[in-house]
């Protein structure tokens, strides 16, 4: 028990903080806080985001009518390369690890910082050289016109910008590899003292099994790509059949890394939606110890399935069995998930303000993606359903529909941590409405089309196709709006929101035991050691307006909940 | 729950040590700080493998469609030079470990000598490969697309070529490591004359450790004319023994457009070739579009087939040795860099921890020589 005063200086809204500890650019650029570099990277992602969601609303308003003369057929081709390059390599991957991670991950352990804060620089600033390069490929007036995936042989006979791009990629795989390494340390050796692994929040298992991947598949994409670029420049013949090379070779170590790199992507997010679903029902989550094992079985799984993006490039039907039936292996792990998200939800006591309402938009979209999957990862449904817009629209649920919801969930959910002050909740929800049916009315086309036979990656298509087209441009600019207002909304709460208290939404893992904004070292006290799931262990304070530990309440004014009201 | 309240000057924020020495603010401990840089660097190892790795899949891959390549073409490295480097490895890793052994006991001195004898091995690692390299570029054995064997050696143009009999490659592989070694000397000069002692001091370490690549051309190029009279005629014995092997492997894709019975009889006879033949057409079919390497038959009766194969195999050899190449130079770095450590004093008993993560990537970096040796030299 301690006094007041106290309380007010740990739990209320503190006067320096890390947003004004030290001011001018240096204090940013030079910067070892893991909460600034955070920061830095939610504006370079966000910065991706709309530059290549310019690139989509470009190539949709294209596709508006089957004839359309908008684009020539080449800049078609290095719009939509442009696109998936830049979401996936500079976007989606360090989206939720680097930038929401990166802030919460240590305050989650009780740490002051990750284990190695230059090491987490000099990731930030990869990522820069790399989406430089990346976007070199269009400034040097060359384009990009291969896909994301850099197939050879066409890679190696394109004139276009392929070396810029994939020297791209391969720095922002560095970058990568940075951030995992660094998680990895940091939680195994940083956590507060008795804290288990079982006392981790969820979130910190799914970036753990994250960075597994990041550290074992990424180096394989970066041998690849510079043994792309060797291909393009000295002709060494392991990936050229020109030269006796095979090509397929490339496709083999592309997904190697690719395949496991979606679990990149989805990993991190579904553990942002544990959280989420566990407060906003203020309920113990259900299945705790499932849930972190299916993340690391998910990570584990990952590795062996990369044959499923070659059914029809030539492999043997042997090995095409195989890779078809661990492809259905995966789906369980993700099943398990979502089952027991559901189940925490029953009967708990739901908030339904932003993040829950991207919380569950999640649930929906990922579980439409991900039974997709399984149509794609059956081989004969498979052969008809390749190369075309199911495709697309699969991948497309489970990378937006689920990582970039998840995102924006996490991103309103830890905001008020981050800046000390509130969003207004009702535009927040309008803008998830608007992602929710805009995401939806762009990509539901899609499976249907992509089941009459629609192909990807074509700049024209037949008359017949055009409704679903037009249906799905209007959904993407419906989509873009909803994704700028929530951005607004964002930017106005950061600067003019009210303020708010430190922990406003009883949440009992360790970062809200700091103040908001935290402190530079995060924590002014050592943060007592709670269950991250037992919100009983926080109690409202009616003097500060928020929850704190019960061990820091007055015992005598002990209210254990407050009716939570929308803002 | 200790309140502190020490955290009310915050004007420090960007120096990472502010509590003990070499304790770094966010760490509790020496301990704790050890046992992270520990296991990052083992993650990082695990990184550099899995980097190796596509690489040794590619090796694997070529090997098993293609042996007969792999057997003809390694007869063109020189396995006493590849020995000598692996040995040159071996012992730098032996130094190593004793620079490790003397920094967890604080005994700098002895730190400083071992590193310095480390970085010395490594640079004469590359010393002999320069000269390995050379000699390959000199007959023409380059990567898959400009392979070209001439099995002669060009005379040398450049002055000092011409005057050591030494290859132009090796005389322009020299020009760096030379301006290197005068900008060293230069530096220790200067550093003495401004009574910056300690600087003097890391500079002439410097100059010796880019010497130890002169030693090292000096050293390959005696071992190769001393193994020259063996090696060499091997060259020329293998086409002598085994020149059916060579030319069925290259000839029937040569003629494949013509499909008579006949040749396909003596393909089918020739057992070294018998069992590849399918994978053959798949894999090495395309003749090449261009004609880029019409310029070839100048030289060879049939040099364009024959590097087809080849060639492979020494893209391979470059892709690997020049990635560990690159690897050792990245070694060299950070070894001076403890080098410096070491003269100012930093290594205590309670704190070693740098000379321990590097001699684990220097141990990583040998042992992936200790695997390419016998892969590309030990064919057979
Ligand atoms: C639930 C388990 C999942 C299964 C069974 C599954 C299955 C598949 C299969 C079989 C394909 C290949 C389709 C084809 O090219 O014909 C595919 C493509 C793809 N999937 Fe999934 N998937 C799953 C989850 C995910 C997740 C979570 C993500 C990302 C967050 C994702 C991203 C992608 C991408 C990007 C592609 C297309 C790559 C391209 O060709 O450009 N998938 N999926
Ligand atoms: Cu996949």
């Amino acid at each position: 028990m301690v006094d007041s005063s106290t309380r007010q200086k740990l739990f209320g809204t503190p006067e320096t903080n890390f947003l004004n500890c030290s001011k001018g650019w240096k204090s940013w650029a030079f910067t070892l806080d893991h909460k600034r570099i955070g920061i830095m990277y939610l504006i370079g992602v966000t910065v991706a985001l709309f530059l290549a969601g310019v690139f989509a609303l470009v190539l949709r308003s294209h596709l508006f009518t089957f004839d359309s003369t908008m684009l020539s057929d080449d800049m078609y081709n290095q719009m939509f390369t442009l696109h998936g390059a830049v979401m996936v390599f500079s976007f989606i991957i360090p989206s939720i690890p680097a930038a929401l991670g990166n802030i919460v991950l240590p305050m989650m352990l009780g740490a002051k910082d990750v284990a190695f804060p230059r090491m987490n620089l000099a990731s930030f600033y990869l990522w820069i050289i790399g989406t430089g390069c990346l976007l070199l490929a269009i400034l040097s007036g060359k384009g990009l016109d291969t896909g994301w995936t850099f197939y050879t042989p066409y890679s190696i006979d394109t004139n276009t910008g392929v070396i810029y791009a994939t020297f791209g990629a391969f720095i922002l795989g560095f970058s990568s590899i940075f951030t995992g390494l660094n998680f990895l340390v940091t939680v195994n050796t940083m956590r507060s003292k008795d804290q288990g692994w079982f006392k981790l929040p969820l979130f910190v298992w799914s970036l753990y099994a994250t960075a597994i991947i990041q550290v074992l598949a990424t180096p394989v994409l970066g041998i690849t790509l510079l043994m792309l670029i060797a291909e393009k420049t000295l002709h060494i013949g392991i990936f050229d059949p020109k030269y006796g090379g095979d090509p397929v070779l490339f496709q083999h170590f592309f997904w190697f890394y690719s395949h496991p790199a979606v679990y990149i992507m989805i990993l991190p997010a579904m553990g942002v939606i544990s959280e989420l679903i566990s407060v906003y029902s203020q309920k113990r989550i259900f299945g705790y110890s499932f849930i972190a094992f299916s993340s690391v079985a998910i990570a584990l799984l990952g590795f062996l399935v990369w044959g499923h993006h070659m059914f029809t490039s030539g492999q043997s039907l042997v090995v095409t069995l195989i890779f078809s039936a661990i492809t259905f292996t995966v789906a369980i792990p993700s099943a398990v998930k979502v089952f027991n998200w559901l189940a925490t939800l029953y009967k708990g006591s739901i908030l339904l303000n932003t993040p829950m309402c991207y919380a569950l938009s999640f649930i929906f979209l990922f579980g439409i993606g991900g039974l997709t999957g399984l149509f794609l990862g059956a081989l004969s449904t498979d052969i008809h359903l390749h190369d075309t817009y199911f495709v697309v629209a699969h991948f497309h649920f489970v990378m937006v529909g689920g990582t970039l919801t998840a995102l924006l969930g996490g991103v309103f959910h830890w905001w008020p941590k981050i800046w000390g002050r509130m969003y207004n909740d009702f535009l927040g929800r309008v803008g998830c409405f608007l992602v929710f049916s805009g995401f939806n009315l762009t990509f539901f086309p899609q499976f249907v089309m992509g089941s009459r036979g629609m192909p990807r990656r074509y700049a024209s298509y037949d008359p017949e196709f055009q409704i679903f087209h037009q249906l799905s441009t209007v959904g993407a600019f419906v989509l873009g709006i909803g994704i700028l207002l929530s951005f607004v909304v964002l930017v106005y709460a950061a600067l003019r929101g009210p303020r708010c208290s430190s922990n406003p939404f009883r949440a009992a893992s360790l970062e809200w035991q700091s103040s908001s904004p935290p402190d530079f070292h995060n924590f002014l006290q050592t943060p007592v050691l709670t269950d991250p799931y037992d919100f009983e262990s926080q109690v409202y304070d009616e003097e500060l307006d928020t929850y704190i530990p019960r061990e820091f309440a007055n015992p005598d004014k002990v209210a254990p909940r407050k009716e939570p009201v929308h803002h | 729950m200790a309140v502190a309240d020490s955290h009310d000057t915050h004007d420090d924020h960007h120096d990472l040590y502010d509590h003990g020495e070499f304790i770094a603010h966010h760490f509790d401990s020496a301990e704790q700080q050890f046992d992270s840089g520990k296991l990052g660097i083992w993650l990082f190892l695990v990184t550099e493998v899995l980097f190796f790795s596509g690489l040794f899949v590619a090796y694997t891959l070529y090997r098993t469609n293609h042996p007969e390549v792999f057997e003809q073409a390694h007869v063109f490295l020189n396995k006493y030079l590849g020995g000598l480097n692996t040995i040159v490895l071996l012992f730098s890793s032996l130094t190593m470990a004793l620079g490790v052994r003397a920094a967890q006991l604080g005994r700098n001195k002895n730190c400083s000598v071992y590193i310095l004898m480390t970085m010395v091995c490594a640079t004469m690692f590359l010393g002999v490969k320069a000269v390995e390299y050379s000699h390959k570029w000199d007959m023409g054995i380059l990567v898959r697309s400009a392979f070209n064997l001439t099995y002669t050696h060009p005379t040398p143009t450049t002055e000092i070529g011409k005057s050591l009999h030494i290859s132009d490659y090796l005389v322009y592989l020299c020009i760096v490591p030379a301006l290197l070694l005068a900008g060293f000397l230069a530096a220790s000069v200067i550093s003495k004359l401004i009574n910056k002692t300690m600087l003097a001091k890391f500079m002439v370490a410097m100059a010796i450790t880019v010497s130890g690549y002169f030693l090292g051309v000096v050293v390959g190029v005696v071992f190769m004319s001393a193994t020259d009279a063996e090696t060499g005629s091997s060259h020329a014995s293998v086409i002598a023994e085994q020149p059916l092997m060579l030319m069925a492997s290259t000839q029937d894709e040569h003629d494949e457009g013509d499909h008579d019975e006949g040749d396909h009889d003596k393909a089918a006879a020739d057992p070294n070739h018998e069992g590849d033949h399918a994978d053959h057409e798949e894999h090495f079919g395309a003749h090449p579009a261009d004609g880029g390497e019409a310029s070839f038959d100048a030289h060879h009766p049939d040099p364009s087939t024959l590097s087809r194969d080849i060639g492979i195999f020494f893209s391979i050899y470059y892709c690997m040795t020049g990635l560990h190449a690159i690897h050792i130079i990245g070694g060299i770095i950070a070894l001076a860099w403890l080098y410096w450590r070491s003269l100012l004093g930093h290594w205590r008993t309670d704190y070693f921890g740098p000379v321990d993560y590097v001699g684990l990537y220097w141990h990583l970096v040998d042992l992936i020589w200790i695997y390419l040796f016998p892969l590309l030299y030990l064919i057979d």
